[in-house]
């Protein structure tokens, strides 16, 4: 009797513990700091799942497919516009949302144009997308003037061709390098017009022998650990393989540059699919990260800058004094954002990525 | 009645996991790409009726007008073939020394051949990834015993893909080839070495061809699989693998046109359709001759 008592006790806890409340949150890969997912747990008493993913397409294809089961996504500007278009996002309800009083309008006119009103989504955090240098190496391969904060040193086949042999990464991302290419040669990279895209195919095949890999999320750890000694790269990750690289002193320096010539802006935006199985459970997330504290604690851990107006003043030094985190005024006006394709321009985008890619 | 009622289960089985799903990809193979959940259109909450209004083959019709496609199809054609070949040539000789080995022993052996899956196939391939790459164990173990002094780069080219494919489907191979040698009556070898055949030519003679079963079946469960294979390639292949299962994966999630992707994958099955219609025929017309 006693062994009975046992067994039904084992499966209540079990039954109340499936019956917990859940929200199930799907965000870019190292992207917060994880005591805070703890923290969430225990303020709230939510059961927190937390998946990751590295790229904005696997994530819109869910969204489009529908029945994704997430509660809170991220995608970033172009891709949310598009999202929001095709109905993929419930209206957030701001009277469940009293820290959105916290966001920082000089990123909530910016986001405005991706998600009009801000009315879908908050900003997470924000970035560039640029140069993620080993100083030594890239010293000893192109000499101490080697232009390190200008798209010439990832564009230009001769500085190329010295560093192959380091090893460089691009990112597997058509919609960040085609407006880069398209910015270096002095075409507007926001343009929509396959002929002017096209021009930057050309330029792309002359430093595509000597680019040791695409990939999106590698390249932190190949910069950590000196198996590379250039990325172009998103500037919070450059950040991460700069700071890991401190913590194991291997010698390995780490930088980061926008280039001169101007950098690609950028937005990850958090919002609720119209389906999502516990939207006030979401908009609890959503309350607590946009919490000042919570904030400053995700942007010091992971090295991005945050719309969050409210939580500069719990950031440390490193981030807030940053100005390859938060860059001058200057630099800020030299940022690009962009739009997203239209259906047709954007097979004109893969297609000339994967030609750039694979050679057919 | 009985005997309906059995062949009745195949039968569904096939129409539930086969032909249904085939007719969903089919029909959005024939819709236009839209934005929209999901991202085509005409659904099918339309109805039939605007289906059939809208119905042409545009999508099949891309698909030759760009060299892309058909490139990428020869090439997984090549990769799978050649696959095909190296899991042969490794595993019937593991399969013969199975098949040929103590009777005690066979249940350990084959447990051993067996005990890879129990690990995740993913985790398998990333183990791969550690192995190859040029700071991995293959290249500081040979450079440690001094053979060679710069790394070898394997890892990101075709060879990598080459090495995962016959590794992870080698099990495939050994297994029905495995079946067929065991069946082999050892008699009929003993009768070829008693009328004057050589070891090697009784082999030849009597146990390939007796095995020919199973190594067809074998090289069918290696080559249709590796034909559409995506993680293998993208985890160590380079972006200069051209695979038909990385087109259809830029064509789905980076060009979200499902209608193109899903006209890729029909076409992916028509090509493998063909030789297993035909290897049918041909096992049919055996049969009759025998008879």
């Amino acid at each position: 009797m006693k062994y009975m008592l046992g067994t039904v006790a084992v499966l209540a806890i079990t039954s109340a513990a499936a019956l917990a409340e859940e929200v199930r949150v799907y965000n870019w890969s190292d992207y917060i700091d994880e005591e805070l997912l703890t923290k969430f747990e225990s303020e709230t008493g939510i059961k927190l799942i937390y998946d990751v993913f590295d790229s904005n397409e696997v994530l819109e294809t869910k969204m489009l497919a529908g029945s994704s089961g997430y509660d809170v996504v991220v995608p970033s500007g172009e891709f949310l516009q598009r999202q929001i278009t095709a109905g993929a996002f419930q209206p957030l309800d701001m009277s469940k949302l009293p820290n959105a009083a916290n966001l920082w309008d000089v990123i909530k006119d910016r986001t405005a144009q991706y998600d009009a009103g801000n009315t879908h989504s908050i900003n997470y955090m924000w970035g560039t997308t640029g140069l993620g240098v080993n100083t030594g190496k890239v010293a000893e391969a192109l000499g101490d003037d080697a232009p390190i904060g200008s798209l010439e040193l990832v564009f230009n086949p001769a500085n190329m061709k010295k560093l192959s042999e380091c090893g460089v990464h691009f990112l597997d991302a058509p919609s960040e390098m085609i407006p880069a290419a398209l910015k270096y040669i002095g075409e507007d990279p926001n343009t929509q017009d396959p002929d002017v895209i096209k021009k930057a195919e050309a330029m792309l095949a002359g430093v595509r022998p000597y680019i040791t890999k695409f990939h999106s999320s590698e390249y932190i750890n190949a910069l950590a650990n000196g198996d590379i000694c250039v990325a172009f790269g998103w500037s919070g990750d450059i950040l991460q393989a700069r700071d890991r690289a401190a913590e194991a002193e291997n010698g390995v320096n780490i930088a980061y540059n926008a280039p001169s010539e101007g950098a690609l802006m950028w937005f990850d935006q958090m919002a609720i699919p119209v389906d999502a199985p516990n939207p006030d459970a979401a908009h609890k997330f959503l309350n607590f990260i946009m919490d000042a504290q919570n904030m400053a604690d995700a942007s010091n851990y992971v090295y991005y800058a945050n719309g969050n107006k409210a939580s500069q003043e719990f950031l440390v030094e490193d981030v807030i004094g940053d100005t390859a985190i938060y860059p001058d005024a200057a630099t800020l006006e030299n940022l690009y954002t962009k739009s997203p394709y239209a259906q047709k321009v954007q097979r004109v985008v893969t297609r000339m990525w994967t030609k750039i890619k694979s050679g057919t | 009645m009985k005997r309906a009622v059995l062949i009745a289960v195949p039968y569904f089985w096939l129409l539930a996991l086969f032909m249904i799903p085939f007719l969903i990809v089919f029909k959005i193979s024939l819709s236009d790409a839209a934005l929209a959940i999901p991202p085509y259109m005409p659904t099918m909450k339309e109805g039939l009726g605007a289906m059939l209004s809208q119905l042409d083959f545009e999508n099949f019709i891309f698909l030759t007008e760009d060299d892309l496609y058909w490139k990428a199809y020869l090439s997984s054609l090549k990769i799978a073939f050649i696959s095909t070949v190296f899991t042969f040539l490794v595993g019937y000789p593991i399969a013969y020394a199975m098949a040929r080995a103590p009777t005690q022993w066979r249940a350990t052996l084959m447990m051993l051949i067996i005990l890879p899956f129990w690990t995740s196939f993913l985790i398998r391939v990333y183990a791969w990834v550690g192995i190859l790459s040029t700071e991995g164990l293959l290249n500081r173990f040979l450079m440690w015993i001094g053979i060679i002094s710069d790394p070898l780069i394997i890892l990101n080219t075709s060879t990598a893909v080459y090495i995962g494919i016959v590794y992870t489907y080698v099990p495939f191979m050994i297994l029905p080839i495995y079946a067929a040698l065991e069946r082999l009556d050892e008699s009929l070898i003993e009768a070829a070495e008693d009328l004057g055949c050589s070891r090697m030519k009784a082999f030849w003679l009597i146990t390939v061809p007796l095995s020919k079963g199973g190594i067809i079946a074998g090289c069918f469960l290696v080559f249709i699989p590796a034909l559409g294979e995506f993680v293998i390639p993208s985890l160590l292949g380079g972006s200069g693998t051209l695979m038909i299962g990385k087109v259809l994966f830029e064509e789905f999630f980076s060009n979200r046109d499902w209608p193109v992707a899903s006209a890729v994958a029909v076409i992916l099955l028509i090509i493998l359709i063909i030789p297993i219609i035909l290897f049918q025929r041909n096992e049919q017309r055996q049969q009759e001759a025998e008879e």
